[in-house]
Protein backbone atom coordinates (compact mmCIF):
# COMPACT_ATOMS: atom_id res chain seq x y z
CA UNK A 1 0.00 0.00 0.00
CA UNK A 2 0.78 3.70 -0.48
CA UNK A 3 -0.10 6.52 1.52
CA UNK A 4 0.67 10.00 1.25
CA UNK A 5 1.13 10.84 4.63
CA UNK A 6 2.19 14.56 6.42
CA UNK A 7 2.78 15.29 2.80
CA UNK A 8 5.44 12.30 1.90
CA UNK A 9 4.83 9.13 0.00
CA UNK A 10 4.99 6.11 2.56
CA UNK A 11 5.23 2.81 1.20
CA UNK A 12 3.37 -0.02 3.83
CA UNK A 13 3.09 -3.53 3.58
CA UNK A 14 -0.52 -4.54 2.40
CA UNK A 15 -1.79 -5.61 6.12
CA UNK A 16 -1.93 -2.14 6.89
CA UNK A 17 -6.05 -1.20 5.61
CA UNK A 18 -7.30 0.55 8.09
CA UNK A 19 -6.52 3.98 10.40
CA UNK A 20 -5.99 1.56 13.32
CA UNK A 21 -3.21 -0.56 11.69
CA UNK A 22 -1.58 2.34 10.65
CA UNK A 23 -1.58 3.63 13.54
CA UNK A 24 0.06 0.07 15.09
CA UNK A 25 2.86 0.17 12.14
CA UNK A 26 4.42 3.26 13.33
CA UNK A 27 4.06 2.68 16.93
CA UNK A 28 1.83 5.27 17.78
CA UNK A 29 -1.23 3.39 18.48
CA UNK A 30 -1.11 4.06 22.19
CA UNK A 31 -0.40 8.10 21.59
CA UNK A 32 -3.44 10.53 21.04
CA UNK A 33 -2.75 11.26 17.47
CA UNK A 34 -5.49 13.76 15.35
CA UNK A 35 -6.33 11.76 12.14
CA UNK A 36 -6.92 13.38 8.83
CA UNK A 37 -8.24 11.59 6.30
CA UNK A 38 -7.76 12.47 2.63
CA UNK A 39 -9.36 16.34 3.94
CA UNK A 40 -11.70 14.79 6.61
CA UNK A 41 -11.02 14.99 10.36
CA UNK A 42 -11.83 11.60 11.94
CA UNK A 43 -13.22 11.13 15.12
CA UNK A 44 -11.45 9.79 17.84
CA UNK A 45 -14.24 7.46 18.34
CA UNK A 46 -13.82 5.79 14.96
CA UNK A 47 -10.72 6.58 13.60
CA UNK A 48 -9.02 2.88 13.80
CA UNK A 49 -11.80 1.74 11.45
CA UNK A 50 -11.51 3.97 8.64
CA UNK A 51 -10.61 2.07 5.79
CA UNK A 52 -7.56 2.76 3.94
CA UNK A 53 -7.46 2.79 0.03
CA UNK A 54 -3.85 2.65 -2.29
CA UNK A 55 -3.25 6.57 -2.79
CA UNK A 56 -4.90 7.85 0.13
CA UNK A 57 -3.83 11.30 1.65
CA UNK A 58 -3.32 11.09 5.69
CA UNK A 59 -2.02 13.81 7.80
CA UNK A 60 -1.00 12.20 11.44
CA UNK A 61 -0.49 14.41 14.61
CA UNK A 62 0.08 13.65 17.71
CA UNK A 63 -0.11 15.40 21.31
CA UNK A 64 3.00 15.80 22.88
CA UNK A 65 3.52 17.09 27.06
CA UNK A 66 6.95 18.74 26.99
CA UNK A 67 7.71 22.34 26.80
CA UNK B 1 11.17 56.10 24.33
CA UNK B 2 8.54 56.65 21.59
CA UNK B 3 11.07 54.60 19.04
CA UNK B 4 10.96 50.99 21.39
CA UNK B 5 7.97 50.08 19.35
CA UNK B 6 8.19 51.63 16.51
CA UNK B 7 9.29 48.37 14.07
CA UNK B 8 6.13 46.66 15.46
CA UNK B 9 3.96 49.71 14.90
CA UNK B 10 4.94 50.20 11.24
CA UNK B 11 4.57 46.78 10.58
CA UNK B 12 0.44 47.24 9.12
CA UNK B 13 -1.93 44.50 11.20
CA UNK B 14 -0.01 45.67 14.35
CA UNK B 15 0.14 49.48 13.78
CA UNK B 16 0.11 52.47 16.64
CA UNK B 17 -3.79 51.57 17.41
CA UNK B 18 -2.47 47.69 17.70
CA UNK B 19 0.40 48.69 19.88
CA UNK B 20 -1.81 50.62 22.48
CA UNK B 21 -3.84 47.55 22.99
CA UNK B 22 -0.82 45.74 23.27
CA UNK B 23 0.34 47.83 26.46
CA UNK B 24 -2.90 47.49 27.97
CA UNK B 25 -3.19 43.81 28.11
CA UNK B 26 -1.82 41.26 30.72
CA UNK B 27 -1.02 37.91 30.08
CA UNK B 28 -0.50 35.55 32.48
CA UNK B 29 2.18 32.56 31.16
CA UNK B 30 1.82 29.35 32.84
CA UNK B 31 5.91 27.66 33.00
CA UNK B 32 8.94 29.42 32.87
CA UNK B 33 10.81 26.68 31.20
CA UNK B 34 12.02 26.49 27.45
CA UNK B 35 8.53 27.93 26.07
CA UNK B 36 7.91 30.26 28.67
CA UNK B 37 11.15 32.34 28.77
CA UNK B 38 10.87 32.53 25.12
CA UNK B 39 7.15 33.79 25.21
CA UNK B 40 7.99 36.18 28.56
CA UNK B 41 10.67 37.80 26.19
CA UNK B 42 8.66 38.22 23.11
CA UNK B 43 5.81 40.00 24.76
CA UNK B 44 7.64 41.88 27.10
CA UNK B 45 10.09 43.18 24.13
CA UNK B 46 6.38 43.64 22.50
CA UNK B 47 5.19 46.08 25.51
CA UNK B 48 2.33 44.24 27.27
CA UNK B 49 1.09 46.03 30.07
CA UNK B 50 1.80 43.13 32.41
CA UNK B 51 3.13 39.25 32.47
CA UNK B 52 2.29 37.00 35.23
CA UNK B 53 4.80 34.12 35.14
CA UNK B 54 4.34 31.45 37.34
CA UNK B 55 6.85 28.29 38.00
CA UNK B 56 7.61 25.65 40.76
CA UNK B 57 10.71 24.62 40.09
CA UNK B 58 14.81 26.59 40.11
CA UNK B 59 17.39 26.84 36.78
CA UNK B 60 19.52 23.61 36.29
CA UNK B 61 22.54 23.50 34.55
CA UNK B 62 20.20 21.21 32.29
CA UNK B 63 18.13 24.15 30.97
CA UNK B 64 20.78 26.33 29.97
CA UNK B 65 20.91 24.94 26.16
CA UNK B 66 17.16 26.65 25.72
CA UNK B 67 15.75 28.34 28.62
CA UNK B 68 16.44 31.46 26.79
CA UNK B 69 16.73 34.16 30.06
CA UNK B 70 18.90 31.81 32.53
CA UNK B 71 22.68 32.31 33.09
CA UNK B 72 25.01 30.08 34.55
CA UNK B 73 25.28 32.30 37.93
CA UNK B 74 21.30 31.28 38.65
CA UNK B 75 21.81 27.31 38.04
CA UNK B 76 25.36 27.75 40.61
CA UNK B 77 22.25 29.54 43.18
CA UNK B 78 19.26 27.57 41.67
CA UNK B 79 17.90 30.05 41.94
CA UNK B 80 13.79 30.11 41.15
CA UNK B 81 13.16 30.19 37.65
CA UNK B 82 10.14 32.63 38.19
CA UNK B 83 12.72 34.88 40.38
CA UNK B 84 15.51 34.64 37.56
CA UNK B 85 13.16 35.57 34.96
CA UNK B 86 11.84 38.53 36.26
CA UNK B 87 15.02 40.12 36.30
CA UNK B 88 16.27 39.17 33.47
CA UNK B 89 12.71 40.66 32.04
CA UNK B 90 12.97 43.73 34.01
CA UNK B 91 16.59 44.14 32.20
CA UNK B 92 14.60 44.03 29.15
CA UNK B 93 11.98 46.37 29.47
CA UNK B 94 11.36 47.95 32.59
CA UNK B 95 8.20 49.65 31.06
CA UNK B 96 6.88 46.33 31.75
CA UNK B 97 5.75 44.93 35.25
CA UNK B 98 6.60 41.15 35.73
CA UNK B 99 4.25 39.68 38.78
CA UNK B 100 6.84 36.78 39.04
CA UNK B 101 5.07 33.74 41.01
CA UNK B 102 7.16 30.47 42.34
CA UNK B 103 4.39 28.35 42.87
CA UNK B 104 3.20 24.79 41.76
CA UNK B 105 -0.17 25.86 40.25
CA UNK B 106 -3.54 23.51 41.44
CA UNK B 107 -7.14 24.66 40.94
CA UNK B 108 -7.41 27.20 43.81
CA UNK B 109 -3.69 28.49 42.22
CA UNK B 110 -4.92 28.84 38.69
CA UNK B 111 -8.45 30.50 39.79
CA UNK B 112 -6.70 32.96 41.38
CA UNK B 113 -3.80 33.75 38.87
CA UNK B 114 -6.53 34.13 36.05
CA UNK B 115 -8.50 37.26 37.24
CA UNK B 116 -8.22 40.17 35.09
CA UNK B 117 -5.91 38.02 32.52
CA UNK B 118 -6.52 38.91 28.67
CA UNK B 119 -5.09 35.60 27.45
CA UNK B 120 -3.20 32.69 28.82
CA UNK B 121 0.32 30.86 27.44
CA UNK B 122 0.99 27.21 27.88
CA UNK B 123 4.22 26.81 28.51
CA UNK B 124 3.99 23.67 30.94
CA UNK B 125 5.20 20.23 30.54
CA UNK B 126 2.41 17.98 31.41
CA UNK B 127 -1.32 17.54 30.75
CA UNK B 128 -2.92 17.59 34.10
CA UNK B 129 -1.92 21.28 34.07
CA UNK B 130 -3.13 22.00 31.14
CA UNK B 131 -6.41 20.15 31.31
CA UNK B 132 -6.69 22.71 34.58
CA UNK B 133 -6.14 26.17 32.28
CA UNK B 134 -8.32 24.23 29.38
CA UNK B 135 -11.21 24.48 32.03
CA UNK B 136 -10.46 27.96 33.38
CA UNK B 137 -10.06 29.26 30.19
CA UNK B 138 -13.62 28.85 29.71
CA UNK B 139 -15.04 29.40 32.47
CA UNK B 140 -13.60 32.90 32.77
CA UNK B 141 -13.93 33.33 29.30
CA UNK B 142 -9.92 33.82 28.44
CA UNK B 143 -8.11 32.28 25.01
CA UNK B 144 -5.29 30.14 25.79
CA UNK B 145 -2.59 29.16 23.24
CA UNK B 146 -1.59 25.33 23.89
CA UNK B 147 2.30 24.65 22.98
CA UNK B 148 4.41 21.73 23.49
CA UNK B 149 7.86 20.08 22.07
CA UNK B 150 10.08 17.22 22.15
CA UNK B 151 12.50 16.21 20.63
CA UNK B 152 12.89 17.98 16.78
CA UNK B 153 9.19 18.17 17.05
CA UNK B 154 6.56 20.56 18.39
CA UNK B 155 2.96 21.07 18.25
CA UNK B 156 0.72 24.33 18.77
CA UNK B 157 -2.89 24.90 19.22
CA UNK B 158 -5.18 28.00 19.63
CA UNK B 159 -8.11 27.89 21.97
CA UNK B 160 -10.73 30.47 21.90
CA UNK B 161 -13.77 29.94 23.90
CA UNK B 162 -17.09 30.14 22.36
CA UNK B 163 -15.70 29.64 19.40
CA UNK B 164 -13.03 26.67 18.66
CA UNK B 165 -12.58 23.21 19.80
CA UNK B 166 -11.19 23.03 23.23
CA UNK B 167 -8.58 20.31 24.41
CA UNK B 168 -11.15 18.34 26.54
CA UNK B 169 -12.84 17.68 22.76
CA UNK B 170 -9.57 17.00 21.42
CA UNK B 171 -8.04 15.06 23.67
CA UNK B 172 -11.32 13.53 25.60
CA UNK B 173 -8.73 12.63 28.42
CA UNK B 174 -6.21 12.98 29.99
CA UNK B 175 -3.34 11.42 28.42
CA UNK B 176 -0.76 9.60 30.35
CA UNK B 177 2.68 7.95 30.15
CA UNK B 178 5.27 8.83 27.61
CA UNK B 179 3.89 11.95 26.23
CA UNK B 180 5.21 14.31 29.30
CA UNK B 181 8.58 13.02 29.17
CA UNK B 182 11.51 14.71 28.17
CA UNK B 183 13.53 11.28 27.44
CA UNK B 184 13.60 11.92 23.63
CA UNK B 185 15.64 15.46 24.66
CA UNK B 186 14.92 18.72 23.03
CA UNK B 187 16.97 20.92 20.22
CA UNK B 188 16.30 24.39 20.68
CA UNK B 189 14.81 25.49 17.40
CA UNK B 190 12.33 23.33 18.00
CA UNK B 191 11.18 25.52 20.86
CA UNK B 192 11.69 28.35 18.97
CA UNK B 193 9.35 27.70 16.48
CA UNK B 194 6.49 26.82 19.06
CA UNK B 195 7.38 29.95 20.49
CA UNK B 196 6.90 31.82 17.16
CA UNK B 197 3.48 30.06 16.47
CA UNK B 198 2.20 30.88 20.11
CA UNK B 199 3.38 34.34 20.25
CA UNK B 200 2.16 35.62 16.96
CA UNK B 201 -1.34 34.39 17.77
CA UNK B 202 -0.78 35.87 21.30
CA UNK B 203 -0.27 39.23 19.10
CA UNK B 204 -3.30 38.66 17.18
CA UNK B 205 -5.42 38.31 19.98
CA UNK B 206 -3.73 41.96 21.88
CA UNK B 207 -4.22 43.45 18.97
CA UNK B 208 -8.00 41.97 18.75
CA UNK B 209 -7.23 40.61 15.15
CA UNK B 210 -9.36 37.80 15.43
CA UNK B 211 -9.51 36.81 11.86
CA UNK B 212 -5.96 36.46 11.31
CA UNK B 213 -6.15 34.18 14.13
CA UNK B 214 -4.57 30.22 11.74
CA UNK B 215 -7.36 27.99 12.74
CA UNK B 216 -5.71 25.17 12.55
CA UNK B 217 -3.77 22.75 14.96
CA UNK B 218 -0.25 22.99 13.23
CA UNK B 219 2.75 19.95 14.08
CA UNK B 220 6.02 19.98 12.81
CA UNK B 221 9.20 18.32 12.56
CA UNK B 222 12.22 20.19 12.04
CA UNK B 223 14.79 17.26 11.88
CA UNK B 224 12.39 15.04 9.63
CA UNK B 225 11.28 18.06 7.38
CA UNK B 226 7.78 17.77 8.11
CA UNK B 227 4.80 20.43 8.62
CA UNK B 228 1.47 19.84 9.09
CA UNK B 229 -1.52 21.81 9.55
CA UNK B 230 -4.98 20.09 10.02
CA UNK B 231 -8.44 22.02 10.81
CA UNK B 232 -10.12 20.49 13.88
CA UNK B 233 -13.43 22.76 13.75
CA UNK B 234 -15.89 19.30 13.71
CA UNK B 235 -13.95 18.27 17.04
CA UNK B 236 -15.67 20.54 18.70
CA UNK B 237 -18.60 18.40 20.77
CA UNK B 238 -21.76 20.04 21.93
CA UNK B 239 -21.81 17.76 24.59
CA UNK B 240 -17.88 18.41 26.17
CA UNK B 241 -18.15 19.25 29.83
CA UNK B 242 -15.82 21.72 29.65
CA UNK B 243 -17.05 23.74 26.46
CA UNK B 244 -20.27 22.21 25.95
CA UNK B 245 -23.98 23.25 26.86
CA UNK B 246 -23.96 21.95 30.08
CA UNK B 247 -20.18 22.00 31.12
CA UNK B 248 -19.16 20.89 34.75
CA UNK B 249 -15.31 21.92 34.63
CA UNK B 250 -14.55 18.28 35.21
CA UNK B 251 -10.93 19.68 35.30
CA UNK B 252 -11.49 22.25 38.22
CA UNK B 253 -12.74 19.62 40.82
CA UNK B 254 -10.32 19.47 43.66
CA UNK B 255 -10.60 15.76 43.58
CA UNK B 256 -8.51 15.51 40.58
CA UNK B 257 -5.87 17.43 42.08
CA UNK B 258 -2.72 15.10 43.24
CA UNK B 259 -0.35 16.42 45.72
CA UNK B 260 2.49 14.25 45.22
CA UNK B 261 3.93 14.05 41.38
CA UNK B 262 6.50 12.47 39.34
CA UNK B 263 8.34 14.97 37.53
CA UNK B 264 9.29 13.91 34.24
CA UNK B 265 12.30 12.53 32.87
CA UNK B 266 13.77 14.21 36.01
CA UNK B 267 14.08 10.86 38.44
CA UNK B 268 11.98 13.75 40.76
CA UNK B 269 8.75 13.19 42.85
CA UNK B 270 7.51 16.30 44.44
CA UNK B 271 5.38 16.40 47.45
CA UNK B 272 3.08 19.53 47.88
CA UNK B 273 1.70 19.41 51.37
CA UNK B 274 -2.33 19.32 51.72
CA UNK B 275 -2.18 22.76 53.91
CA UNK B 276 -0.25 26.02 52.66
CA UNK B 277 2.92 26.43 55.19
CA UNK B 278 5.43 28.97 54.68
CA UNK B 279 8.85 26.94 55.43
CA UNK B 280 11.39 28.68 57.82
CA UNK B 281 14.38 27.97 55.92
CA UNK B 282 17.20 28.62 58.87
CA UNK B 283 15.97 26.51 60.95
CA UNK B 284 15.64 23.76 58.49
CA UNK B 285 19.29 24.38 57.38
CA UNK B 286 20.51 23.73 61.04
CA UNK B 287 18.21 20.86 61.81
CA UNK B 288 19.38 18.90 58.28
CA UNK B 289 23.09 19.73 58.65
CA UNK B 290 23.05 16.95 60.99
CA UNK B 291 22.24 14.07 58.54
CA UNK B 292 22.77 15.64 55.15
CA UNK B 293 25.37 17.81 53.51
CA UNK B 294 23.77 21.72 52.93
CA UNK B 295 24.16 22.49 48.82
CA UNK B 296 22.90 25.85 48.72
CA UNK B 297 20.46 28.55 50.70
CA UNK B 298 18.93 31.15 49.03
CA UNK B 299 15.95 33.08 50.32
CA UNK B 300 13.95 31.01 48.27
CA UNK B 301 14.87 27.67 48.66
CA UNK B 302 17.79 25.24 50.42
CA UNK B 303 18.84 22.18 48.82
CA UNK B 304 20.08 19.69 50.83
CA UNK B 305 22.10 16.27 49.92
CA UNK B 306 21.01 13.38 52.21
CA UNK B 307 22.82 10.16 51.76
CA UNK B 308 21.94 8.98 47.54
CA UNK B 309 19.13 11.86 47.77
CA UNK B 310 18.82 15.61 47.36
CA UNK B 311 15.93 17.39 48.96
CA UNK B 312 15.15 20.68 47.84
CA UNK B 313 12.63 22.09 50.05
CA UNK B 314 10.83 25.89 49.07
CA UNK B 315 9.35 28.50 50.98
CA UNK B 316 6.26 28.04 49.38
CA UNK B 317 6.43 24.53 51.78
CA UNK B 318 6.99 22.15 48.55
CA UNK B 319 9.71 19.54 48.43
CA UNK B 320 10.76 17.95 45.53
CA UNK B 321 12.82 14.74 46.17
CA UNK B 322 15.65 14.04 43.52
CA UNK B 323 17.17 10.71 42.93
CA UNK B 324 14.10 8.44 43.24
CA UNK B 325 10.47 8.19 40.82
CA UNK B 326 9.25 6.24 43.81
CA UNK B 327 6.42 8.25 45.60
CA UNK B 328 6.55 5.90 48.44
CA UNK B 329 9.95 6.47 48.92
CA UNK B 330 9.80 9.92 48.61
CA UNK B 331 7.38 10.34 51.25
CA UNK B 332 8.54 8.12 53.35
CA UNK B 333 12.59 11.25 53.27
CA UNK B 334 9.75 13.51 53.50
CA UNK B 335 8.01 12.61 56.73
CA UNK B 336 11.75 11.63 58.40
CA UNK B 337 12.92 15.12 57.75
CA UNK B 338 10.05 17.36 57.19
CA UNK B 339 7.04 15.67 59.75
Amino acid sequence: MRFFINGDQVEVPASVQTVGSLLEHFDIDNKVVIVEHNGNILSKDTQTEQKLEDGDRLELVHFVGGG
Amino acid sequence: MSERYSRQELFDPIGKEGQMKIQQKHVLIVGAGALGTGSAEALVRAGVQKITIVDRDYVEWSNLQRQQLYHEQDARNRLPKAVAAKRRLTEVNSEVEIDARVMDVGVEEIEELSRDIDLIMDATDNFDIRMMINDMSQKANIPWIYGACVGSYGISYTIIPGETPCLQCILETVPIGGLTCDTAGIISPAVQMVVSYQVSEAMKILVEDFQSLRKKLVSFDLWQNQHTFIQIDKIKKPNCLSCGHERTYPNLSFTNQTKTAVLCGRDTVQIRPAEPVERDLDHLTQALSIDGEIDVQNPYLLSVDINQHRLVIFKDGRVLIHGTKDISEAKSLYYRYLG
